[in-house]
Parts: structure tokens; C-alpha cells; sequence
């Protein structure tokens, strides 16, 4: 057990790290996920946009040196996934939710698949801000070792909200999301509006999946998701298809996922996998919490409907 | 000058085998009230989604002042000054009446300064024959106010041609003459032109000045209103069938209490209290009125019944034994009920007439046999109530969903009211079954619920429609903030004094 109390302000610190460090890829695919609900489709496919941009943002950042035209690539093979979700999904009689899980499997086969030679070599790293570098505490300067990425996320998040607020397209998002009569005696195209939807959910949500491989835990391997793009359906839920809840919801849950490693890094280890599941507990309770009904405000009326 | 503000040519529209709209012309003219007739699935609206490009017509033109129009789709529309209100509201229930006015736009910036647009609408509306609240969300509007948004929202459009689809359909009776009164004053000032559906003759007379009658997705007529009467135009809308039936209520002697709820309490979807321990009787043989102003608590009781929301406390019983609302006990005791919108409430509208008329007893003989659902058996079943609810069109395998409005309600009632292969009715709840149904269709239902009331079934009838109530019931209870607050009988009731009732205030006036 701890028992030197500066050590609590170790794992608190190394917790507050992680919560940015693993948060990450929550934050792209949850606000990817919002974006693409918002219009009024749930695409549970994004695990496999989350794997196939790790794989290709690796890929791609080792040929060309550039780690960020590897997160570009990444974002490019969500969108081409996010349009094959669209596709699929404006047939007649086609469920979205079989197709999300489908293009889940498609996506991490494809991975794995085409990343056998990625495994060996390395690519470079995507770049980080130093925050901490007044500090000599090495915990301390561990934890605000703020990744770029990171800082895009938090910007994205304010946008995005004020994206659904004030903008036009925005705005078409929403309507499709909620109603499609209403859409429709607006004149506007809902599948249209959803396919684009879809795309740049995929785009986000690949963008996530380059962190994993660009940045923590870092380099290509196939265990490397542990089901973050299933997760991040249910952490929109919790953020009521709020961009700016999204964010704090995925810092939640990147906290929860550092807890194990930040024990362990004091000498704690009794609980190693138990901690290791707390963001699968947390999802479980807060999947439980937002069966109630006042969580559901907020949820796009055509999801709503169904 | 033409003194048309529109003219449809020649349209039509099939939907697969259906002919709903077979060469039908309608002239609009500048600055007047033209209203639609027809009955449930006559092809009104159908008529008037092609007006506006809703639907693409399979032939015949648009001509708006004489010149020939493509309207490809609504936005067209509104580019030409055609504003339409639908039949259902297409307004977006989790934003803001502000959201839903600046939406409306068909031209949006790609960036809205709400502060500008805020500013802007406040002005306007203050010239707007109704004022609203532009910052409540739409969920919380009363479908009175809904419907006044949706007309508002055109007006700010600047339309110079108004279509509405039975706009009066969720209003009472005075909300429908505020509501005309205004429209047919603007169509005095501003020239504007107004289409408008309706079912009610009462608003034809009065408001309209031209109206145009369909029958069967046909051209039956169309003629000045003051040269046409009542009864003129029932006939042009039914063809030579036409022949109203009255209702016979006949005597029945002291029966038992067949529906007793007691005590009953029960909350609403944000948990508040709905309804306060509700005691009320159904005898056999007897129609209990529940009037009351809408969300006054009747839709949670129709519910609770249902056995669609549990309740919060208290008792009901059917035929004397303890009733959870659960499908084994609705198939036990008998017990029938209509919920309002049907197709919301007692339908599934991607799935075909026929297995919606078979939910209650799919899973027995004849429709399932050994475990196994047998369709050939439901399609036959389904055929025969169709024919004997005329739901129109009369094709089993349409999903229900694309039946109009009141053929929905004609088939949710052959479930409920048709073939029970000789088992009892005991109970029957109907919940404004006629909301939005043509008059021979109103008859014929009224017909059925006074038949079941005769065959000794206890009728619970909740009703927004006062004249309803008035007509059908043996007594009559008022129901207002979740409690019954007034009992009288049809002979004994004095409108003023329900309606004082209705709106809560009935305990303070009780001057008779
Ligand atoms: N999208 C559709 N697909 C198939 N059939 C349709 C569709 N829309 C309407 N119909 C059919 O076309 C016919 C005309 O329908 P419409 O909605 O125009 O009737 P209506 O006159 O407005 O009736 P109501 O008074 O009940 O609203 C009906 O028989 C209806 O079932
Ligand atoms: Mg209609």
C-alpha cells in the first residue's frame, strides 16, 4: 500500500496525464459519433475506422516521414468508410446498426491484415507541447507533456457546438437528425446530409485511431485499440450529442483508463486488473444512468423515434 | 391580368397500383379562401404535397400567374411564394420556436447571428395575427400554438400563397375561428391566397370563399361557396351514396358495473403527478364522457388502460377482477381500447396493414398454429375487415404507414371493434376516435361505438370534441388537472357551464 502521502499527489498527477493521454482517441471518436448521430445515424463502425487509421496513419508516417500525413491518411480511410456506412445505409430496408458492426469487422480485419509488415518498423512520433518543463518534478513534467493532438480536440469541441449552433450546415445536420418529414418539407436532401455526415464522422474517428499508433501507447500492433470506438458510442450518449460534454466525458474516461497504470507507477499492483477495467465499469454504469429518461433529452429525434 | 394566383392542370399521381390522383385541375384565385374537400384518402393531400414538390406528379403542370412552373422540390416552392402547412407538424420538436421560424428560411447565410435574427423575427411577429414565445421549446407548445407556429412560420415567408392541410384538425372549435378569422382578414389586407383542407363543413361555409371537392383521387366539382349548400356538398364528396343513418340508443335495464377504477393515481414522463386518485364506474351498456381540454390527464389514463404506463397507485378492475393492463388479461376480460393517434400509439407503420390488424391474436388459431404464424390466415382476415371498415386502398400488404390519416383510424378500429369470433366486448376505451375523419366516416363510427354500447359493452370515450361527447354519452364526467371535477348527463348539460369546467374554473362560479 501507499504510504508516503506525496505519493497520492503522484497518482492524482499521473492520473490527470493519462486522462489527456488516453482521452484522446475517446474525444476524436466521440465527437465523430456525435457528428455523425446528430444527423440522425448511428454508425457503431467506428471501431473499425479507429483501427484501420491507426494502421494507416503508422503506415503512411513511416513512408513519408510526416507524422501528420499520417493522421491525414487515417482520416481519409475513416471517410471511405464512413461513405461506404452512408452508402449501405440509404438502401431500402437496411439497418444501420448491423452495417456499423459489419463495417467494424470489415475495418479491424482489413488492419490487421494490412499491417503485418507495419509491425517492425518505426515511424515518428506526432509532436508534443512541454508544459511542464519549469516544473523538476519528473511526475509532474510526465503529465503536462500535452500532446498536439489533443489541443486540436479542444478546440474542435467549442467549434463543433458552436458549428451545431450558428451555422448553416450545422443546422442542416440537426434538422435531418430530428425529423425527417421536417427535413424533407425543407427542401433538404437527408441522405445527402447524412452521407456527409457519416464521411466526416469517419474522418474524426480515424484521426483518433492515428493517435493510438502516432502517439500512446505508440507504434502498430493489433492489440492496440481495447475497444475505444465501441466506447465512445456509449460516452455520446452520456454527453447528450453535446460536443463540449463530449470532451469532459472523454477526459472521464481517459482518466479512469490511466487509473491501473498510475497505481501501478507507485507500487500498487493488488488491483492492477481491476483498475484496468474501470473505464468498461464506468461505461456499464453510465450505460445504466442513461436509461433514464431525463438523460434522453437531448438525443436526435429520429434516434429517439426508434 | 389573370386574377389566378394558381392553377394545378390536369395532375396526377399513382403510388405502385394505386391511382391516387387521377387528372385533377384546381383553380386558386388572388386573394381568397379556397377550401378542399374530400374524404379520408380522397387524394387531398397528395394533391397539394405535388402542388408544392413534395411529390414529383407523374403528369399535368403548375401554372402560378399563368406561367408554366417546374416546382422539383418544397424549396422551389417557396422561392415562388408558395408556403405550405402539412398535415402533420414538421415542426423540430427539441428546438426553439426561434430555431424553427429561422430554419424555415430556404436561403440561410452559412453563419446565423442569432442576436440579428432575434431582433428581426421580434419585430415581425409583433404584426403577426399570433404572438409566440420565441425562445420556448417546441416540445412544450400545445398543439394549438404548434399549429399557429407552423402557420406563422410561412407568413414570415412572405407567402403569397398558403396551402394548409387541415390546420384545424388539433384546434377546438374557438382556437379554429381565431385562427381563420385572422387568415381570412390577411387574405382581405394583403391579397394573399389561402388553400386550405378541411373536413368540417362548418369552416367551408363560413370562411371559404371557392371550393373544389375530390372524390376517389377524382375531380367531383367545384363551385362558388355561396352557391352550394351543406348537403350539396356531401353529396358531390360521396357521389349518390350518400344517406346518414342516425344512431339508435337503445333502452337498456340496470346493468353491472363492467370497468371500476378506484383510487387511481398515476405520473406523467417527467414523474409529476398526471392524475390524482381517479374513482370512476363504467356500467354495461352505458357511454361514459370524458370531456376536458387536452393534457388536462386524459392521455395518461387512455394509457394506463392501455396498459401502455403503469400507475402510481390506486385500483382497476374488469368484470370485477383485479386488471394490470397486460395482453393476456386485455384478451381475457374482453377489454378493447383506441388510443389517440393510432399510428403513433397502436400501430407499427413499417409493417403492413394485415399483420397490424392481427397484433392482438397473432400468436393463436387461426394466425399461428404449432408455434408457426400462418400469413395466409391474417391476409384472409385482414381482407375481410377491410372491406368492412372500407379502409382504403384495400390492399392488405400496404405497411401502414402509407394508408392517409383517417384510413389509419379505420383500420386500427377493425381491430379493435371487428370480427372477435364470437368473444365478448366487455370494455371499450376510445380516445378521440375521430379526430381528422371525414363525416361519413364520423357516422359510421359513432355507429359502431353506440352498436357495442348496445351489445352490452361499458364505453369509456375520452374526447376533445365537446358536440361528441354531447352526442354519444350516458353521462358525462369533466376531466381538468388530472381529476374528474364535474358530472352531468347529455340532457342535463349546459355547454357554458362544462366549458367553465373544462377550463378549471368550475368551483368558483356556481351560479346555474
Ligand atoms: N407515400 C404513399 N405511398 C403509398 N400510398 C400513399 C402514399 N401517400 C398516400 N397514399 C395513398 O393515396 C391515397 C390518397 O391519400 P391522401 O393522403 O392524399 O388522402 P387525403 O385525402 O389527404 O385523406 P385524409 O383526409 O385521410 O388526410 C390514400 O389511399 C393513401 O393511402
Ligand atoms: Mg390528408
Amino acid at each position: 500500500m501507499i504510504e508516503d502521502p506525496s505519493q497520492w499527489l503522484t497518482v492524482l498527477i499521473a492520473v490527470l496525464g493519462g486522462a489527456i493521454r488516453v482521452g484522446t482517441p475517446f474525444l476524436f471518436v466521440s465527437l465523430g459519433e456525435c457528428l455523425t448521430e446528430k444527423s440522425g445515424r448511428i454508425n457503431l463502425g467506428l471501431e473499425g475506422n479507429l483501427i484501420m487509421g491507426a494502421m494507416a496513419g503508422y503506415g503512411v508516417a513511416w513512408i513519408t516521414g510526416s507524422a501528420w500525413l499520417g493522421v491525414l491518411a487515417a482520416g481519409a480511410t475513416g471517410v471511405v468508410l464512413g461513405f461506404i456506412h452512408a452508402l449501405l445505409c440509404q438502401q431500402a430496408r437496411v439497418n444501420d446498426i448491423a452495417v456499423g458492426i459489419a463495417l467494424m469487422i470489415l475495418g479491424t480485419g482489413l488492419a490487421f491484415f494490412l499491417g503485418k509488415p507495419l509491425i517492425q518498423p518505426s515511424a515518428p512520433h506526432l509532436p508534443a507541447l512541454h508544459l511542464g518543463a519549469w516544473s523538476d518534478n519528473p511526475a509532474l513534467r510526465a503529465a503536462l507533456e500535452i500532446n498536439a493532438l489533443f489541443i486540436v480536440g479542444v478546440i474542435l469541441a467549442p467549434a463543433m457546438a458552436w458549428f451545431f449552433r450558428s451555422s448553416r450546415w450545422g443546422l442542416a445536420i440537426r434538422t435531418v437528425g430530428e425529423s425527417d418529414q421536417a427535413a424533407r418539407a425543407m427542401g433538404l436532401n437527408v441522405n445527402g446530409v447524412r452521407m456527409l455526415a457519416t464521411m466526416a464522422g469517419g474522418f474524426l474517428a480515424g484521426v483518433g485511431g492515428a493517435f493510438l499508433s502516432l502517439y500512446y501507447p505508440g507504434g502498430w500492433s493489433e492489440g492496440l485499440s481495447s475497444g475505444q470506438g465501441l466506447m465512445a458510442v456509449a460516452l455520446v450518449i452520456f454527453a447528450r450529442w453535446d460536443p463540449m460534454r463530449c470532451l469532459y466525458a472523454s477526459l472521464l474516461f481517459g482518466g479512469a483508463g490511466a487509473l491501473g497504470p498510475s497505481l501501478q507507477s507507485v507500487g500498487v499492483t493488488w488491483g492492477y486488473y481491476l483498475f484496468n477495467a474501470a473505464p468498461y465499469v464506468l461505461t456499464l454504469i453510465l450505460m445504466i444512468a442513461a436509461s433514464s429518461k431525463k438523460v434522453r433529452s437531448g438525443m436526435p429525434g429520429t434516434l429517439a423515434a426508434r | 391580368m389573370s386574377n389566378l394566383a394558381l392553377e394545378a392542370i390536369n395532375v396526377s399521381k399513382r403510388f405502385g397500383e394505386l391511382r391516387a390522383l387521377d387528372r385533377v385541375s384546381l383553380k386558386l384565385a388572388k386573394g381568397g379562401i379556397h377550401a378542399l374537400l374530400g374524404e379520408n384518402g380522397a387524394g387531398k393531400s397528395t394533391l397539394v404535397k405535388c402542388i408544392v414538390g413534395f411529390y414529383t406528379p407523374d403528369e399535368g403542370e403548375v401554372l402560378l400567374g399563368e406561367r408554366q412552373q417546374t416546382i422539383a422540390n418544397p424549396r422551389d416552392a417557396h422561392d415562388l411564394g408558395i408556403g405550405m402547412v402539412y398535415q402533420h407538424f414538421t415542426l423540430i420538436p427539441n428546438m426553439t420556436v426561434l430555431e424553427n421560424l429561422v430554419l424555415a428560411r430556404p436561403h440561410l447565410p452559412a453563419v446565423i447571428d442569432w442576436k440579428k435574427e432575434r431582433r428581426a423575427i421580434g419585430e415581425r411577429m409583433a404584426r403577426m395575427p399570433f404572438q409566440l414565445p420565441l425562445d420556448a421549446s417546441v416540445n412544450h407548445l400545445a398543439a394549438g400554438e404548434k399549429q399557429k407556429l407552423e402557420i406563422v412560420k410561412q407568413l414570415l415567408l412572405d407567402v403569397k400563397v398558403l396551402i394548409l392541410d387541415e390546420p384545424t384538425s388539433v384546434l377546438t372549435p374557438d382556437e379554429a375561428d381565431e385562427v381563420l378569422g385572422r387568415i381570412r382578414d390577411m387574405t382581405r389586407e394583403s391579397g394573399l391566397s389561402v388553400l386550405i383542407i378541411t373536413h368540417k363543413f362548418r369552416e367551408v361555409m363560413t370562411y371559404a370563399d371557392d371550393v373544389t371537392v375530390l372524390r376517389r383521387g377524382k375531380h367531383a366539382g367545384s363551385a362558388r361557396v355561396s352557391d352550394v349548400d351543406v348537403k350539396g356538398l356531401a353529396e358531390m364528396m360521396v357521389g349518390s351514396e350518400f344517406s346518414q343513418t342516425a344512431l339508435a340508443r337503445e333502452a337498456v335495464a340496470e346493468q353491472p358495473v363492467k370497468l371500476d377504477i378506484a383510487g387511481l393515481s398515476v405520473e406523467d414522463d417527467s414523474g409529476m403527478s398526471a392524475i390524482h386518485a381517479l374513482s370512476l364506474k363504467v356500467k354495461a351498456g352505458e357511454i361514459v364522457g370524458i370531456a376536458g381540454v387536452s393534457g388536462n390527464g386524459q392521455r395518461e389514463l387512455v394509457e394506463v388502460l392501455a396498459g401502455q404506463r403503469p400507475s402510481a397507485g390506486g385500483e382497476i378492475r374488469v368484470m370485477g377482477e383485479v386488471y394490470a393492463g397486460r395482453r393476456r388479461d386485455l384478451l381475457r376480460h374482453g377489454f378493447h381500447c383506441l388510443p389517440e393517434e393510432p399510428l403513433r400509439n397502436a400501430s407499427v407503420a413499417r409493417m403492413s396493414v394485415a399483420e397490424n390488424l392481427a397484433f392482438r391474436r397473432f400468436d393463436q388459431a387461426p394466425f399461428s398454429v404449432g408455434g408457426f404464424l400462418r400469413r395466409g390466415a391474417m391476409a384472409v382476415a385482414a381482407a375481410r375487415a377491410i372491406v368492412d371498415f372500407k379502409v382504403r386502398p384495400p390492399t392488405p400488404d400496404t405497411p401502414i404507414g402509407d394508408l392517409s390519416g383517417g384510413n389509419v383510424q379505420r383500420a386500427i378500429l377493425a381491430r379493435e371493434l371487428g370480427e372477435r369470433q364470437g368473444r365478448p366486448m366487455n370494455v371499450l376505451v376510445v380516445a378521440n376516435p375521430c379526430f381528422g375523419l371525414d363525416f361519413t366516416a364520423v357516422a359510421e363510427i359513432h355507429g359502431r361505438i353506440m352498436a357495442a354500447r348496445n351489445a352490452g359493452a361499458a364505453v369509456l370515450l375520452v374526447s376533445e370534441d365537446l358536440d361528441e361527447i354531447l352526442e354519444l354519452s350516458d353521462r358525462i364526467h369533466v376531466m381538468s388537472a388530472g381529476r374528474l371535477v364535474y358530472e352531468t348527463t347529455p340532457q342535463a348539460a349546459e355547454p357554458i357551464v362544462i366549458g367553465r369546467h373544462m377550463a378549471g374554473h368550475g368551483g368558483e362560479n356556481h351560479v346555474h
